[in-house]
């Protein structure tokens, strides 16, 4: 139902109110998806595609979109790549990175919980020494989960928290250790070649684990989020992103159009303040939920 | 970059336009068709994008395109008088009350910068010759009353905390307090929320309710997409806003959303914050947000040039 100031039309609505496909039905197709945050280019690609599908196979009937317009989608989204994100790995580092705000600090409680779900062993890193009570915060959490956090000063050096945080998973034979990072804008230069230096000191002191590095992403950013992906993914390469506030009404449409630029995947969801509140992406899910 | 493309594809639209001597009303709508997109890849709402355009339109084909010597001109200044009249003209300080103290609330969703732009007011406000008090009002967030006090310390500004208690106690406790060691300046955090938890929005109306606050500020993140009017339109159905403070403008955005909330709320936007430094707060200046949005450092040269 359509509440007195919701913006968004409906999908559903508008297959069943066109008795033809025409140019009308494909503008308010793009209207919806801009809406949803997917952005002109990308938008424009999709409804491209689809008058070319509809021409091709010679579609007249309006209901015969949508089937066709949600494999579209879905085949950009795993054109980015598909991978199931694992919660029964081993030896494996997760560097947490984004711009300030987005929830890195809030889903790596949510990981951490999970893998202890899964009966591993976990370790925390607060390489957040800048913001004011972020070591807190992370210790907070992990004193509810039950899960150990390395951590030094406010103001110390990140990479030292790092070095820190590497050898006692060393000598703990923690399973995961998961790194917390500072909010950075892509855009301060310095920042970004602090979050390098922090990735170095992990590579370097590997010992024989493997590095993943995910991006958190806010669901109700707009079309920046497609600056971030590209600056991070520069700066510290990018394995999977993690898109949190998606039980807001925002739709989060913005990893389409990143998707279609990039090859990096969508591993989870953040859909609330718990820790239970992380799923794993579901392409067929979210494409879906755009049009809701 | 998808930006530059738009922007630069505008300066062409604008200089086609700036070469014309009459102009029909084809030659608006193609131009305008390039402002629509600009727009909305700078995440202007969609709905508040339409009647921009319309708006624009008619100035455009109306009388004072036609009467004017160089219509084209008269176009790009149309958009631009349009926007900057969209943004609220004029700067907004904050309302301070006859009898003190002023009370000033602060609500959004989450992570929006709530707590540090509770700091960075108080800093400034303070420079200014008032004796603020902070109020944390958070008592969900992880450390979010540590991460008041922390910047309460660094800013030597006391903040009031109540453990145990609910919300609404701490901030008419907090009041009191300041009434009674005159601080005459209240700056409340609260816990960020979703602007469809009922529940969570209740607190805030109780808690205006028990407070009478002067100021109620809507905390948005710039980089906010299409979103950015329904988290607005329901926090000011909610609690009727007095006024918004645009985070995170030291990003590269384009910054459509302070336009969708400022056309959807009508309250002015007050202050920018620019950093994550208790010093990186301003107050807000419509004409620059609006070339902003456009994606042109320089609307007013190229208006002048035209
Ligand atoms: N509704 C909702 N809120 C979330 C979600 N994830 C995180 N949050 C909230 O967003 C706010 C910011 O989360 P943090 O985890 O502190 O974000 P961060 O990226 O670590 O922030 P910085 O370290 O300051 O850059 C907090 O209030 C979280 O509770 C989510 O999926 N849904
Ligand atoms: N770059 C930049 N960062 C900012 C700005 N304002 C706030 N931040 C950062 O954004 C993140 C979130 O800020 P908070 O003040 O904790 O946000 P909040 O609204 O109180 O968050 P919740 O209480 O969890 O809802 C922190 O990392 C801040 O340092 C700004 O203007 N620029
Ligand atoms: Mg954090
Ligand atoms: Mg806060």
């Amino acid at each position: 139902s359509k509440t007195k100031n919701s913006l968004v039309t409906n999908l559903e609505g508008i297959f069943s109110s066109y008795q033809k496909i025409d140019e009308e039905l494909f503008t308010e197709l793009e209207d919806t998806l801009i809406m949803a945050d997917v952005g002109v280019e990308t938008t424009t690609y999709l409804t491209d595609q689809l008058r070319e599908t509809v021409k091709q196979q010679k579609v007249s009937d309006p209901a015969q979109l949508k089937p066709l317009l949600i494999g579209l989608i879905r085949q950009v989204i795993e054109g980015a790549g598909r991978k199931q994100f694992n919660f029964d790995a081993r030896d494996k580092v997760l560097l947490i990175v984004g711009v300030n705000g987005v929830g890195k600090t809030t889903t790596i409680a949510k990981l951490a919980a999970r893998f202890s779900d899964h009966r591993r062993q976990v370790l925390l890193v607060a390489a957040d020494t800048f913001r004011a009570a972020a070591t807190e915060q992370l210790m907070q959490w992990g004193e509810r989960i039950g899960v150990p956090v390395i951590h030094h000063q406010e103001g110390a050096d990140p990479a030292a928290v790092v070095f820190d945080g590497m050898a006692a998973a060393q000598s703990r034979k923690s399973d995961l250790v998961i790194v917390d990072t500072a909010g950075r804008l892509h855009t301060k230069v310095n920042l970004m070649e602090e979050l390098k230096k922090v990735r170095r000191i992990i590579t370097q002191n590997i010992g024989g684990r493997q590095l993943e590095t995910l991006l958190v992403l806010d669901a109700t950013t707009g079309q920046n989020a497609v600056n971030q992906v590209k600056v991070f993914k520069e700066a510290v390469a990018i394995d999977g992103i993690v898109l949190t506030k998606l039980d807001g009404t925002a739709k989060g449409g913005v990893v389409l159009a990143i998707a279609h630029q990039f090859q990096i995947p969508i591993y989870l969801i953040g859909v609330g303040e718990k820790k239970e509140d992380l799923q794993e992406f579901d392409a067929l899910a979210f494409t879906r939920a755009l049009f809701e | 970059m998808v930006f530059e493309n738009l922007s630069n594809k505008l300066q062409d639209t604008f200089k086609r336009l700036r070469g014309m001597g009459k102009l029909s009303e084809k030659n608006i709508e193609e131009s305008l068709r390039e402002v629509r997109l600009a727009l909305l890849e700078a995440d202007v709402n969609f709905k508040v994008v339409k009647d921009f355009i319309a708006t624009v339109k008619e100035r455009s084909i109306g009388q004072e395109v036609l009467n004017s010597l160089t219509p084209g001109q008269q176009v790009i200044k149309i958009v631009y008088e349009e926007l900057t009249k969209l943004m609220g003209e004029h700067e907004a300080p904050l309302k301070l009350a006859d009898r003190p103290p002023t009370i000033v609330m602060l609500v959004g969703l989450q992570g929006a910068g709530k707590t540090s732009t509770a700091g960075k007011m108080a800093g400034l406000l303070k420079k200014q010759g008032r004796r603020p008090l902070l109020i944390a009002a958070d008592i969900y967030r992880p450390a979010a009353i540590k991460q008041l006090q922390v910047l309460g310390g660094q800013l030597d500004i006391p903040v009031f905390s109540l453990e145990g208690a609910d919300p609404v106690k701490i901030a008419r406790q907090g009041v009191e307090y300041a009434i009674a060691y005159q601080r005459d300046l209240v700056i409340i955090d609260t816990a960020g929320r979703l602007h469809v938890n009922e529940e969570l929005m209740n607190e805030l109306k109780e808690i205006q309710a028990r407070v009478n606050p002067h100021e109620i500020l809507l905390v948005i993140d710039a980089m906010t997409g299409q979103d950015a009017v329904n988290v607005a339109n329901s926090f000011q159905e909610t609690l009727g806003l007095t006024g918004v403070i645009l985070t995170k403008l030291d990003s590269d955005t384009r910054g459509g959303a302070a336009l969708s909330v400022r056309a959807v709320t009508k309250a002015p936007i007050k202050y920018v914050g620019l950093g994550e430094k208790m010093e990186n707060l301003e107050v807000f200046h419509p004409s620059r947000m609006a070339s902003r949005v456009l994606g042109m450092g320089d609307v007013l040269t190229l208006i002048e040039k035209a």
